[in-house]
Protein backbone atom coordinates (compact mmCIF):
# COMPACT_ATOMS: atom_id res chain seq x y z
CA UNK A 1 0.00 0.00 0.00
CA UNK A 2 1.58 3.30 -0.76
CA UNK A 3 2.12 5.95 1.77
CA UNK A 4 -0.03 9.10 2.63
CA UNK A 5 1.28 12.30 0.52
CA UNK A 6 2.75 14.95 2.49
CA UNK A 7 1.90 17.41 -0.29
CA UNK A 8 -1.04 19.33 -0.17
CA UNK A 9 -1.53 19.17 3.58
CA UNK A 10 -2.30 22.01 5.15
CA UNK A 11 -0.64 23.74 8.00
CA UNK A 12 -3.25 22.55 10.37
CA UNK A 13 -3.26 18.85 8.86
CA UNK A 14 0.58 19.31 9.37
CA UNK A 15 0.28 19.90 13.22
CA UNK A 16 -2.17 16.94 13.61
CA UNK A 17 0.53 14.68 11.90
CA UNK A 18 2.96 15.73 14.07
CA UNK A 19 1.06 15.28 17.22
CA UNK A 20 -0.14 11.88 15.72
CA UNK A 21 3.80 10.68 15.05
CA UNK A 22 4.33 12.62 18.60
CA UNK A 23 7.35 14.54 17.21
CA UNK A 24 8.19 18.36 17.71
CA UNK A 25 5.23 20.18 16.86
CA UNK A 26 7.31 22.96 15.59
CA UNK A 27 8.15 20.24 12.97
CA UNK A 28 4.61 21.09 11.06
CA UNK A 29 6.15 24.23 10.03
CA UNK A 30 9.50 23.02 8.95
CA UNK A 31 7.73 20.45 6.85
CA UNK A 32 5.79 23.26 5.09
CA UNK A 33 8.95 24.96 4.61
CA UNK A 34 10.07 22.04 2.69
CA UNK A 35 7.54 20.95 0.40
CA UNK A 36 6.00 24.51 -0.63
CA UNK A 37 9.03 27.10 -0.62
CA UNK A 38 12.16 24.67 -1.11
CA UNK A 39 12.59 22.53 -4.02
CA UNK A 40 13.09 19.13 -2.07
CA UNK A 41 11.32 15.80 -3.51
CA UNK A 42 11.96 13.06 -0.33
CA UNK A 43 11.84 13.24 3.43
CA UNK A 44 15.20 12.20 3.24
CA UNK A 45 16.30 15.80 2.23
CA UNK A 46 14.01 17.75 5.07
CA UNK A 47 17.74 18.29 6.65
CA UNK A 48 16.59 19.98 9.48
CA UNK A 49 14.75 17.49 10.78
CA UNK A 50 16.31 15.24 13.13
CA UNK A 51 16.98 11.52 11.91
CA UNK A 52 14.21 10.32 14.08
CA UNK A 53 11.79 12.62 13.20
CA UNK A 54 12.37 11.66 9.45
CA UNK A 55 12.39 8.45 9.93
CA UNK A 56 8.97 8.50 11.38
CA UNK A 57 7.77 10.62 9.12
CA UNK A 58 9.05 8.00 6.20
CA UNK A 59 7.75 5.25 7.39
CA UNK A 60 3.77 6.44 6.85
CA UNK A 61 4.35 9.55 4.91
CA UNK A 62 5.88 10.41 1.22
CA UNK A 63 6.42 13.85 -0.44
CA UNK A 64 3.36 12.74 -2.91
CA UNK A 65 4.97 14.29 -5.50
CA UNK A 66 4.17 13.43 -9.02
CA UNK A 67 6.30 14.06 -12.03
CA UNK A 68 4.41 14.65 -15.22
CA UNK A 69 4.55 11.96 -18.29
CA UNK A 70 4.52 14.05 -21.01
CA UNK A 71 5.26 17.56 -22.96
CA UNK A 72 3.74 19.02 -25.81
CA UNK A 73 4.61 22.39 -27.11
CA UNK A 74 2.59 25.43 -29.48
CA UNK A 75 4.25 27.17 -31.67
CA UNK A 76 3.28 30.11 -29.85
CA UNK A 77 5.23 28.80 -26.76
CA UNK A 78 2.39 27.19 -24.77
CA UNK A 79 3.51 23.74 -23.04
CA UNK A 80 0.59 21.05 -22.34
CA UNK A 81 2.12 18.68 -19.34
CA UNK A 82 -0.06 15.73 -18.29
CA UNK A 83 -0.01 14.43 -15.10
CA UNK A 84 -0.83 11.01 -14.02
CA UNK A 85 -2.91 11.14 -10.55
CA UNK A 86 -2.61 8.73 -7.82
CA UNK A 87 -5.41 6.83 -8.73
CA UNK A 88 -4.20 5.70 -12.09
CA UNK A 89 -6.09 8.46 -13.97
CA UNK A 90 -4.74 11.85 -15.82
CA UNK A 91 -5.14 15.56 -15.67
CA UNK A 92 -3.83 18.36 -18.43
CA UNK A 93 -2.37 21.57 -17.28
CA UNK A 94 -1.54 24.58 -19.50
CA UNK A 95 1.32 27.45 -19.26
CA UNK A 96 1.18 29.88 -21.14
CA UNK A 97 4.07 32.40 -21.15
CA UNK A 98 3.35 36.15 -22.14
CA UNK A 99 5.55 39.10 -22.28
CA UNK A 100 4.73 40.26 -19.09
CA UNK A 101 3.32 37.60 -17.24
CA UNK A 102 3.16 33.60 -17.39
CA UNK A 103 0.05 31.75 -16.32
CA UNK A 104 -0.44 28.32 -15.59
CA UNK A 105 -3.85 27.00 -16.08
CA UNK A 106 -4.63 24.62 -13.54
CA UNK A 107 -7.08 21.30 -13.64
CA UNK A 108 -9.01 19.92 -10.24
CA UNK A 109 -11.43 17.28 -11.64
CA UNK A 110 -10.34 14.63 -13.74
CA UNK A 111 -12.73 15.32 -16.42
CA UNK A 112 -15.46 17.07 -15.54
CA UNK A 113 -19.57 16.40 -14.54
CA UNK A 114 -21.10 19.93 -15.88
CA UNK A 115 -21.86 18.67 -19.64
CA UNK A 116 -21.14 21.83 -21.15
CA UNK A 117 -22.23 21.29 -24.59
CA UNK A 118 -19.26 23.44 -26.34
CA UNK A 119 -16.11 21.46 -24.01
CA UNK A 120 -13.64 19.02 -24.82
CA UNK A 121 -13.48 17.85 -21.25
CA UNK A 122 -17.17 17.42 -20.75
CA UNK A 123 -16.77 14.83 -23.69
CA UNK A 124 -14.74 12.55 -21.13
CA UNK A 125 -17.28 12.94 -18.44
CA UNK A 126 -16.05 12.63 -14.86
CA UNK A 127 -13.98 10.28 -13.31
CA UNK A 128 -13.22 12.23 -9.81
CA UNK A 129 -12.24 14.79 -8.26
CA UNK A 130 -8.27 15.62 -7.62
CA UNK A 131 -6.65 16.41 -4.24
CA UNK A 132 -4.93 19.32 -3.24
CA UNK A 133 -1.79 17.90 -3.27
CA UNK A 134 -2.43 16.76 -7.28
CA UNK A 135 -4.13 20.48 -8.04
CA UNK A 136 -1.14 22.09 -6.69
CA UNK A 137 1.55 19.60 -7.71
CA UNK A 138 0.57 20.83 -11.37
CA UNK A 139 2.75 23.71 -10.23
CA UNK A 140 5.28 22.14 -8.34
CA UNK A 141 6.20 19.60 -10.87
CA UNK A 142 6.86 21.73 -13.56
CA UNK A 143 10.17 22.84 -15.11
CA UNK A 144 8.72 26.66 -14.95
CA UNK A 145 7.67 26.54 -11.16
CA UNK A 146 9.91 29.66 -10.48
CA UNK A 147 8.73 32.01 -13.59
CA UNK A 148 5.37 31.37 -13.35
CA UNK A 149 3.25 34.77 -11.74
CA UNK A 150 -0.36 33.50 -12.45
CA UNK A 151 -2.44 31.07 -11.48
CA UNK A 152 -6.54 30.33 -13.24
CA UNK A 153 -8.50 27.18 -12.36
CA UNK A 154 -9.76 27.00 -15.62
CA UNK A 155 -7.91 23.51 -16.32
CA UNK A 156 -9.95 20.28 -16.46
CA UNK A 157 -12.89 20.00 -13.93
CA UNK A 158 -15.36 22.56 -12.30
CA UNK A 159 -13.52 23.87 -9.97
CA UNK A 160 -16.38 25.03 -7.18
CA UNK A 161 -17.25 21.18 -7.58
CA UNK A 162 -14.41 20.24 -5.48
CA UNK A 163 -14.59 22.92 -3.15
CA UNK A 164 -12.74 21.42 -0.30
CA UNK A 165 -9.79 20.55 -2.15
CA UNK A 166 -9.81 23.71 -4.04
CA UNK A 167 -9.83 25.46 -0.92
CA UNK A 168 -7.18 24.21 0.73
CA UNK A 169 -5.32 24.41 -2.60
CA UNK A 170 -5.83 27.81 -2.38
CA UNK A 171 -4.74 28.34 0.90
CA UNK A 172 -1.62 26.55 0.78
CA UNK A 173 -0.93 28.71 -2.43
CA UNK A 174 -1.31 32.13 -0.57
CA UNK A 175 -0.96 31.34 3.05
CA UNK A 176 2.58 32.44 4.39
CA UNK A 177 3.41 29.56 5.36
CA UNK A 178 2.72 27.83 2.10
CA UNK A 179 4.09 29.46 -1.64
CA UNK A 180 3.00 32.54 -0.15
CA UNK A 181 1.47 33.78 -3.27
CA UNK A 182 -0.97 36.94 -4.06
CA UNK A 183 -4.61 36.15 -4.14
CA UNK A 184 -4.44 38.91 -6.71
CA UNK A 185 -2.90 36.49 -9.12
CA UNK A 186 -4.99 33.33 -8.37
CA UNK A 187 -8.26 33.46 -10.71
CA UNK A 188 -11.05 30.61 -10.11
CA UNK A 189 -13.34 30.24 -12.44
CA UNK A 190 -17.20 28.22 -12.62
CA UNK A 191 -20.01 27.76 -14.52
CA UNK A 192 -22.07 29.43 -11.89
CA UNK A 193 -22.63 27.15 -8.92
CA UNK A 194 -24.35 28.90 -6.43
CA UNK A 195 -23.22 27.26 -3.28
CA UNK A 196 -19.78 27.30 -4.14
CA UNK A 197 -19.64 30.43 -5.01
CA UNK A 198 -20.85 31.76 -1.81
CA UNK A 199 -18.13 29.78 -0.09
CA UNK A 200 -15.36 30.50 -2.12
CA UNK A 201 -16.54 34.48 -1.65
CA UNK A 202 -16.53 33.93 1.99
CA UNK A 203 -13.22 32.42 2.49
CA UNK A 204 -10.57 33.48 -0.42
CA UNK A 205 -10.01 36.62 -1.51
CA UNK A 206 -9.12 35.37 -5.14
CA UNK A 207 -10.69 36.50 -7.89
CA UNK A 208 -13.46 34.65 -9.01
CA UNK A 209 -14.33 34.23 -13.29
CA UNK A 210 -18.04 33.16 -14.35
CA UNK A 211 -18.79 31.19 -17.39
CA UNK A 212 -21.34 33.36 -18.60
CA UNK A 213 -21.39 32.32 -22.40
CA UNK A 214 -25.09 34.01 -22.78
CA UNK A 215 -27.16 36.14 -20.75
CA UNK A 216 -30.37 34.75 -22.01
CA UNK A 217 -31.25 31.50 -20.22
CA UNK A 218 -33.26 29.39 -22.15
CA UNK A 219 -30.11 30.04 -24.91
CA UNK A 220 -27.63 29.21 -21.65
CA UNK A 221 -29.33 26.45 -20.46
CA UNK A 222 -29.19 24.24 -24.25
CA UNK A 223 -25.51 25.44 -23.76
CA UNK A 224 -24.90 24.72 -20.02
CA UNK A 225 -26.95 21.99 -18.28
CA UNK A 226 -26.36 23.41 -14.86
CA UNK A 227 -28.48 26.49 -15.99
CA UNK A 228 -31.50 24.34 -15.18
CA UNK A 229 -30.61 24.41 -11.19
CA UNK A 230 -28.82 27.40 -11.10
CA UNK A 231 -29.92 30.48 -13.41
CA UNK A 232 -27.46 32.77 -14.47
CA UNK A 233 -30.24 35.69 -12.84
CA UNK A 234 -29.67 33.70 -9.15
CA UNK A 235 -25.96 34.09 -9.67
CA UNK A 236 -26.14 37.43 -10.72
CA UNK A 237 -27.96 38.34 -7.89
CA UNK A 238 -25.95 36.48 -5.75
CA UNK A 239 -22.75 38.05 -6.65
CA UNK A 240 -24.60 41.89 -6.66
CA UNK A 241 -25.73 40.70 -2.92
CA UNK A 242 -21.98 40.42 -1.70
CA UNK A 243 -19.59 42.98 -0.80
CA UNK A 244 -16.15 42.08 -3.10
CA UNK A 245 -14.00 44.85 -1.84
CA UNK A 246 -12.07 47.35 -3.48
CA UNK A 247 -9.27 44.65 -4.80
CA UNK A 248 -11.11 41.58 -5.92
CA UNK A 249 -12.24 41.24 -9.15
CA UNK A 250 -15.01 39.50 -11.04
CA UNK A 251 -14.95 38.54 -14.67
CA UNK A 252 -17.45 36.73 -16.70
CA UNK A 253 -15.85 34.69 -19.35
CA UNK A 254 -17.86 34.65 -22.77
CA UNK A 255 -17.22 32.42 -25.79
CA UNK A 256 -18.44 33.51 -28.85
CA UNK A 257 -20.08 31.71 -31.27
CA UNK A 258 -21.10 33.15 -34.69
CA UNK A 259 -24.79 34.07 -35.00
CA UNK A 260 -25.85 32.77 -31.79
CA UNK A 261 -24.28 34.73 -28.74
CA UNK A 262 -22.89 37.66 -30.63
CA UNK A 263 -25.64 40.11 -32.03
CA UNK A 264 -26.78 43.22 -30.62
CA UNK A 265 -29.76 41.78 -28.72
CA UNK A 266 -26.78 39.90 -26.88
CA UNK A 267 -25.38 43.11 -26.36
CA UNK A 268 -28.33 44.82 -24.66
CA UNK A 269 -29.18 42.25 -22.68
CA UNK A 270 -25.42 41.94 -21.33
CA UNK A 271 -25.77 45.55 -20.14
CA UNK A 272 -28.86 45.00 -18.78
CA UNK A 273 -28.06 42.22 -16.71
CA UNK A 274 -24.38 43.43 -15.74
CA UNK A 275 -24.76 46.70 -15.45
CA UNK A 276 -23.69 48.71 -12.36
CA UNK A 277 -21.84 45.83 -11.33
CA UNK A 278 -18.45 46.12 -11.23
CA UNK A 279 -16.41 43.42 -13.57
CA UNK A 280 -15.04 42.55 -16.61
CA UNK A 281 -15.80 40.42 -19.82
CA UNK A 282 -13.59 38.32 -21.19
CA UNK A 283 -15.09 37.45 -24.98
CA UNK A 284 -12.93 34.02 -26.24
CA UNK A 285 -12.74 32.60 -30.03
CA UNK A 286 -14.67 29.14 -29.68
CA UNK A 287 -11.92 26.30 -30.42
CA UNK A 288 -14.22 23.87 -32.47
CA UNK A 289 -14.73 20.60 -30.66
CA UNK A 290 -15.71 17.48 -32.83
CA UNK A 291 -19.83 16.59 -33.15
CA UNK A 292 -20.54 20.29 -31.67
CA UNK A 293 -22.96 21.95 -33.82
CA UNK A 294 -21.01 25.44 -32.97
CA UNK A 295 -18.79 27.97 -35.26
CA UNK A 296 -16.95 30.25 -33.72
CA UNK A 297 -17.44 34.12 -34.79
CA UNK A 298 -14.98 36.02 -36.77
CA UNK A 299 -12.67 38.41 -35.33
CA UNK A 300 -14.18 41.53 -36.41
CA UNK A 301 -17.12 40.38 -35.25
CA UNK A 302 -15.92 39.66 -31.81
CA UNK A 303 -14.10 43.45 -32.08
CA UNK A 304 -17.44 45.00 -32.97
CA UNK A 305 -19.08 43.31 -30.06
CA UNK A 306 -16.10 44.11 -27.35
CA UNK A 307 -16.51 47.77 -28.90
CA UNK A 308 -20.41 47.82 -28.04
CA UNK A 309 -20.03 46.60 -24.96
CA UNK A 310 -16.99 48.86 -23.96
CA UNK A 311 -19.36 52.21 -25.14
CA UNK A 312 -22.09 50.73 -22.69
CA UNK A 313 -19.61 51.23 -19.70
CA UNK A 314 -18.81 47.36 -19.31
CA UNK A 315 -15.03 46.93 -19.49
CA UNK A 316 -14.48 44.47 -22.26
CA UNK A 317 -11.50 42.63 -23.66
CA UNK A 318 -10.71 39.63 -26.25
CA UNK A 319 -8.81 37.32 -24.78
CA UNK A 320 -6.05 35.83 -27.12
CA UNK A 321 -6.03 32.40 -27.98
CA UNK A 322 -3.20 29.90 -26.93
CA UNK A 323 -2.10 26.59 -27.27
CA UNK A 324 -4.41 25.62 -30.17
CA UNK A 325 -2.45 23.55 -32.40
CA UNK A 326 -1.54 21.55 -29.11
CA UNK A 327 -5.48 21.00 -27.70
CA UNK A 328 -4.06 23.53 -24.90
CA UNK A 329 -6.74 26.49 -25.69
CA UNK A 330 -9.50 26.91 -23.72
CA UNK A 331 -12.44 24.38 -23.60
CA UNK A 332 -10.07 22.25 -25.79
CA UNK A 333 -8.49 19.98 -22.32
CA UNK A 334 -9.61 16.48 -22.22
CA UNK A 335 -7.57 12.70 -20.96
CA UNK A 336 -10.31 11.04 -22.96
CA UNK A 337 -7.80 8.14 -24.38
CA UNK A 338 -5.25 7.99 -21.31
CA UNK A 339 -8.73 8.25 -18.55
CA UNK A 340 -10.36 5.13 -20.35
CA UNK A 341 -13.86 4.13 -20.29
CA UNK A 342 -15.86 4.67 -17.22
CA UNK A 343 -18.68 2.61 -15.37
CA UNK A 344 -21.51 2.50 -17.51
CA UNK A 345 -25.24 2.50 -16.64
CA UNK A 346 -26.16 3.22 -20.43
CA UNK B 1 -26.93 26.54 16.82
CA UNK B 2 -30.90 27.60 16.14
CA UNK B 3 -31.05 27.01 12.65
CA UNK B 4 -34.68 27.19 12.69
CA UNK B 5 -37.78 28.18 14.51
CA UNK B 6 -41.50 26.27 14.17
CA UNK B 7 -43.30 29.20 15.04
CA UNK B 8 -42.54 31.05 11.28
CA UNK B 9 -44.90 29.53 9.25
CA UNK B 10 -45.93 30.01 5.50
CA UNK B 11 -48.35 28.09 4.17
CA UNK B 12 -49.56 27.17 0.79
CA UNK B 13 -52.98 25.79 -0.22
CA UNK B 14 -52.82 22.63 -2.17
CA UNK B 15 -56.30 21.03 -2.87
CA UNK B 16 -57.60 22.94 -0.29
CA UNK B 17 -55.48 21.74 2.37
CA UNK B 18 -53.64 24.57 4.10
CA UNK B 19 -50.14 23.44 3.98
CA UNK B 20 -47.83 24.66 6.63
CA UNK B 21 -44.35 25.76 6.06
CA UNK B 22 -41.69 25.62 9.06
CA UNK B 23 -39.22 28.14 7.29
CA UNK B 24 -35.67 28.34 8.65
CA UNK B 25 -35.11 31.94 9.71
CA UNK B 26 -31.45 31.87 9.96
CA UNK B 27 -31.09 30.40 6.76
CA UNK B 28 -27.22 29.44 6.38
CA UNK B 29 -27.66 27.56 3.04
CA UNK B 30 -25.83 27.79 -0.26
CA UNK B 31 -28.68 27.25 -1.96
CA UNK B 32 -29.94 29.93 -4.38
CA UNK B 33 -30.95 32.60 -2.19
CA UNK B 34 -34.84 31.92 -2.72
CA UNK B 35 -34.46 28.47 -1.35
CA UNK B 36 -35.86 28.10 2.25
CA UNK B 37 -35.00 24.88 4.41
CA UNK B 38 -38.04 22.83 6.02
CA UNK B 39 -38.31 20.53 8.79
CA UNK B 40 -40.09 17.46 7.64
CA UNK B 41 -40.57 14.31 8.69
CA UNK B 42 -39.77 10.34 6.89
CA UNK B 43 -42.84 8.66 6.28
CA UNK B 44 -41.94 5.74 4.58
CA UNK B 45 -38.02 4.68 3.54
CA UNK B 46 -38.20 1.41 1.09
CA UNK B 47 -34.92 -0.05 -0.16
CA UNK B 48 -35.96 -0.84 -4.03
CA UNK B 49 -33.05 -2.26 -5.54
CA UNK B 50 -29.54 -2.91 -4.42
CA UNK B 51 -28.40 0.37 -2.87
CA UNK B 52 -31.47 2.07 -4.39
CA UNK B 53 -33.96 3.69 -2.14
CA UNK B 54 -37.38 5.62 -2.84
CA UNK B 55 -37.97 7.79 0.54
CA UNK B 56 -41.12 9.62 1.45
CA UNK B 57 -41.42 12.62 3.13
CA UNK B 58 -44.19 14.87 4.71
CA UNK B 59 -45.39 17.18 2.26
CA UNK B 60 -44.64 21.26 3.15
CA UNK B 61 -44.29 22.42 -0.83
CA UNK B 62 -45.91 22.50 -4.13
CA UNK B 63 -43.58 22.20 -6.86
CA UNK B 64 -43.33 21.52 -10.39
CA UNK B 65 -42.37 18.51 -11.84
CA UNK B 66 -39.02 18.39 -12.65
CA UNK B 67 -37.67 20.94 -9.98
CA UNK B 68 -35.05 19.20 -7.61
CA UNK B 69 -35.03 20.18 -3.73
CA UNK B 70 -32.07 20.00 -1.07
CA UNK B 71 -31.91 17.83 1.46
CA UNK B 72 -29.99 17.57 4.47
CA UNK B 73 -30.06 16.18 8.29
CA UNK B 74 -29.59 19.83 9.30
CA UNK B 75 -30.16 23.58 7.33
CA UNK B 76 -26.34 23.51 6.16
CA UNK B 77 -24.52 24.86 3.37
CA UNK B 78 -24.02 21.38 1.95
CA UNK B 79 -26.93 20.33 1.45
CA UNK B 80 -27.57 17.55 -1.30
CA UNK B 81 -29.67 17.96 -4.53
CA UNK B 82 -32.47 15.58 -5.40
CA UNK B 83 -35.30 15.63 -8.14
CA UNK B 84 -38.67 14.84 -6.68
CA UNK B 85 -39.98 11.90 -8.06
CA UNK B 86 -43.26 12.04 -6.86
CA UNK B 87 -46.86 14.09 -9.07
CA UNK B 88 -47.66 17.52 -8.29
CA UNK B 89 -50.96 15.94 -6.59
CA UNK B 90 -49.12 12.96 -4.33
CA UNK B 91 -49.49 13.55 -0.39
CA UNK B 92 -46.06 12.89 0.08
CA UNK B 93 -42.88 14.17 -1.66
CA UNK B 94 -40.63 10.78 -2.78
CA UNK B 95 -37.02 11.20 -3.48
CA UNK B 96 -35.28 8.52 -5.56
CA UNK B 97 -31.40 7.98 -4.64
CA UNK B 98 -28.81 5.80 -4.58
CA UNK B 99 -26.18 5.15 -2.30
CA UNK B 100 -22.74 7.20 -3.34
CA UNK B 101 -19.96 5.77 -2.33
CA UNK B 102 -17.64 8.14 -0.08
CA UNK B 103 -21.07 10.33 0.08
CA UNK B 104 -22.45 11.65 3.03
CA UNK B 105 -26.03 12.70 2.74
CA UNK B 106 -27.22 9.56 0.71
CA UNK B 107 -25.35 6.83 3.06
CA UNK B 108 -27.43 8.82 5.92
CA UNK B 109 -30.64 9.03 3.93
CA UNK B 110 -30.49 5.40 3.63
CA UNK B 111 -30.54 4.86 7.41
CA UNK B 112 -33.93 6.95 7.71
CA UNK B 113 -36.98 5.32 9.20
CA UNK B 114 -40.13 6.26 9.68
CA UNK B 115 -41.01 9.52 12.21
CA UNK B 116 -37.45 10.53 11.48
CA UNK B 117 -36.76 14.36 10.80
CA UNK B 118 -34.94 15.81 7.50
CA UNK B 119 -34.31 18.97 6.40
CA UNK B 120 -35.50 19.91 2.94
CA UNK B 121 -35.51 23.25 0.67
CA UNK B 122 -38.53 24.52 -1.18
CA UNK B 123 -37.93 23.32 -4.61
CA UNK B 124 -36.23 25.12 -7.31
CA UNK B 125 -34.85 24.96 -10.89
CA UNK B 126 -35.82 24.68 -14.39
CA UNK B 127 -36.08 20.85 -15.79
CA UNK B 128 -39.60 21.09 -16.54
CA UNK B 129 -41.16 19.72 -19.70
CA UNK B 130 -44.76 20.76 -20.14
CA UNK B 131 -44.35 20.51 -24.03
CA UNK B 132 -45.93 17.63 -25.86
CA UNK B 133 -44.68 15.77 -27.59
CA UNK B 134 -41.25 15.09 -26.37
CA UNK B 135 -38.77 12.73 -25.48
CA UNK B 136 -37.54 11.24 -22.23
CA UNK B 137 -34.67 9.76 -21.87
CA UNK B 138 -32.63 8.41 -18.75
CA UNK B 139 -30.92 6.15 -16.79
CA UNK B 140 -30.62 5.19 -13.32
CA UNK B 141 -31.95 7.23 -10.55
CA UNK B 142 -32.10 10.12 -13.42
CA UNK B 143 -35.52 8.73 -13.96
CA UNK B 144 -36.85 10.61 -11.15
CA UNK B 145 -37.82 13.99 -13.10
CA UNK B 146 -39.64 12.04 -15.45
CA UNK B 147 -41.38 10.26 -12.76
CA UNK B 148 -42.54 12.89 -11.48
CA UNK B 149 -43.75 14.35 -14.91
CA UNK B 150 -45.21 11.06 -15.13
CA UNK B 151 -47.34 11.08 -11.92
CA UNK B 152 -48.28 14.75 -12.49
CA UNK B 153 -49.96 13.84 -15.60
CA UNK B 154 -47.44 14.88 -18.49
CA UNK B 155 -46.78 11.17 -19.86
CA UNK B 156 -49.40 11.85 -22.68
CA UNK B 157 -47.25 11.99 -26.34
CA UNK B 158 -44.42 11.48 -24.47
CA UNK B 159 -41.87 8.61 -25.64
CA UNK B 160 -39.78 7.36 -22.70
CA UNK B 161 -35.96 5.72 -23.23
CA UNK B 162 -34.97 3.82 -19.95
CA UNK B 163 -31.80 2.54 -19.45
CA UNK B 164 -30.55 0.33 -16.84
CA UNK B 165 -27.80 -1.57 -15.97
CA UNK B 166 -30.12 -4.91 -15.14
CA UNK B 167 -33.65 -5.82 -15.27
CA UNK B 168 -34.19 -4.31 -11.88
CA UNK B 169 -33.17 -1.34 -12.52
CA UNK B 170 -35.92 -0.30 -14.43
CA UNK B 171 -37.52 2.07 -11.38
CA UNK B 172 -41.60 2.65 -11.73
CA UNK B 173 -41.00 0.23 -14.76
CA UNK B 174 -44.69 -0.66 -14.19
CA UNK B 175 -47.10 2.22 -14.16
CA UNK B 176 -44.76 3.69 -17.02
CA UNK B 177 -45.32 0.59 -18.87
CA UNK B 178 -48.83 0.84 -18.04
CA UNK B 179 -49.80 3.86 -19.81
CA UNK B 180 -46.94 4.06 -22.26
CA UNK B 181 -47.07 1.11 -23.66
CA UNK B 182 -44.88 1.29 -26.60
CA UNK B 183 -43.77 4.54 -26.38
CA UNK B 184 -42.05 3.23 -22.91
CA UNK B 185 -38.74 1.90 -24.75
CA UNK B 186 -36.54 -0.33 -21.82
CA UNK B 187 -32.49 -1.00 -22.86
CA UNK B 188 -30.51 -3.65 -20.76
CA UNK B 189 -27.02 -5.07 -22.34
CA UNK B 190 -27.20 -8.68 -22.31
CA UNK B 191 -31.01 -8.67 -20.91
CA UNK B 192 -32.93 -11.15 -23.21
CA UNK B 193 -36.53 -10.65 -21.83
CA UNK B 194 -39.61 -9.53 -24.06
CA UNK B 195 -40.10 -5.79 -24.02
CA UNK B 196 -36.42 -4.91 -23.20
CA UNK B 197 -33.95 -3.90 -25.95
CA UNK B 198 -30.89 -6.12 -25.31
CA UNK B 199 -28.23 -3.29 -25.75
CA UNK B 200 -27.02 -0.02 -23.90
CA UNK B 201 -29.58 2.72 -24.79
CA UNK B 202 -26.72 4.72 -26.88
CA UNK B 203 -27.03 1.57 -29.00
CA UNK B 204 -31.11 1.81 -29.46
CA UNK B 205 -30.63 5.19 -30.36
CA UNK B 206 -28.23 4.98 -32.81
CA UNK B 207 -30.45 2.10 -34.46
CA UNK B 208 -33.04 4.97 -35.17
CA UNK B 209 -33.27 6.33 -38.59
CA UNK B 210 -35.84 9.37 -38.29
CA UNK B 211 -35.90 11.13 -34.95
CA UNK B 212 -37.96 14.19 -35.10
CA UNK B 213 -35.97 16.60 -35.25
CA UNK B 214 -39.14 19.10 -34.40
CA UNK B 215 -39.36 17.50 -31.04
CA UNK B 216 -37.77 17.84 -27.89
CA UNK B 217 -35.59 16.01 -26.03
CA UNK B 218 -35.16 15.62 -22.25
CA UNK B 219 -32.04 13.77 -20.75
CA UNK B 220 -31.20 13.19 -17.43
CA UNK B 221 -28.76 11.13 -15.87
CA UNK B 222 -25.04 11.01 -15.48
CA UNK B 223 -22.40 13.29 -17.56
CA UNK B 224 -21.03 10.71 -18.85
CA UNK B 225 -25.01 9.54 -20.30
CA UNK B 226 -25.96 12.80 -20.84
CA UNK B 227 -22.78 13.96 -23.05
CA UNK B 228 -23.10 10.57 -25.38
CA UNK B 229 -26.65 10.96 -25.81
CA UNK B 230 -26.75 14.50 -27.02
CA UNK B 231 -24.08 14.10 -29.28
CA UNK B 232 -25.69 11.10 -31.02
CA UNK B 233 -28.91 13.04 -31.11
CA UNK B 234 -27.33 16.35 -32.59
CA UNK B 235 -25.44 13.77 -35.24
CA UNK B 236 -28.69 12.33 -35.75
CA UNK B 237 -29.82 15.95 -36.66
CA UNK B 238 -31.72 16.96 -33.57
CA UNK B 239 -30.79 20.80 -33.28
CA UNK B 240 -29.18 21.23 -29.99
CA UNK B 241 -31.75 23.74 -29.40
CA UNK B 242 -34.08 21.27 -28.74
CA UNK B 243 -31.80 19.08 -26.19
CA UNK B 244 -32.53 19.69 -22.67
CA UNK B 245 -30.21 17.98 -19.82
CA UNK B 246 -30.31 17.62 -16.71
CA UNK B 247 -26.54 16.09 -15.04
CA UNK B 248 -25.88 14.85 -11.59
CA UNK B 249 -23.96 16.72 -9.59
Amino acid sequence: MSKEPLFGKTYDELRAIATLLDIPSFSARQIAEWLYKKNISSIEEMTNLSKETRRRLAEKYETGLIPYKKVMESADGTRKYLFPTRQGKFVEAAYIPESRRNTLCLSTQVGCKMGCLFCMTGKQGFQGNLTAGEILNQLRSIPELENVTNLVYMGMGEPLDNLQELMKSLEILTSEYGFAMSPRRITVSTIGLIPGIREFLKKSNCHLAVSLHSPFEEERRHLMPVESVYSLAQVIEELKSIDMGKQRRISFEYIMFRDMNDTPRHVRELVRLLGGMRCRINLIRFHPVPGVPLKSSDSVKMEQFREALNKKGLFTTIRQSRGEDIYAACGMLSTKTPAGETDRDF
Amino acid sequence: MNYYHENCVNSCNKGGKNIKKLIVSDNPSLLPSSAEFIKTKVIDNEQIAEGVFLISLERHFDFDPGQVTGIHFKPAPDARLYSIASGINDEHIKILFDIQPGGFISPFLAERKKGDNLFVTTPFGWFTCYEKPAWWIATGTGIAPFASMFFSGLGKDKILIHGGRTAGSFFFQEEFAAVLQENYIRCCPGENREGIYSGRLTAWLEEQENLPADQAFYLCGRAEMVVEVRDILIRKGIPFKNIYSEIYF
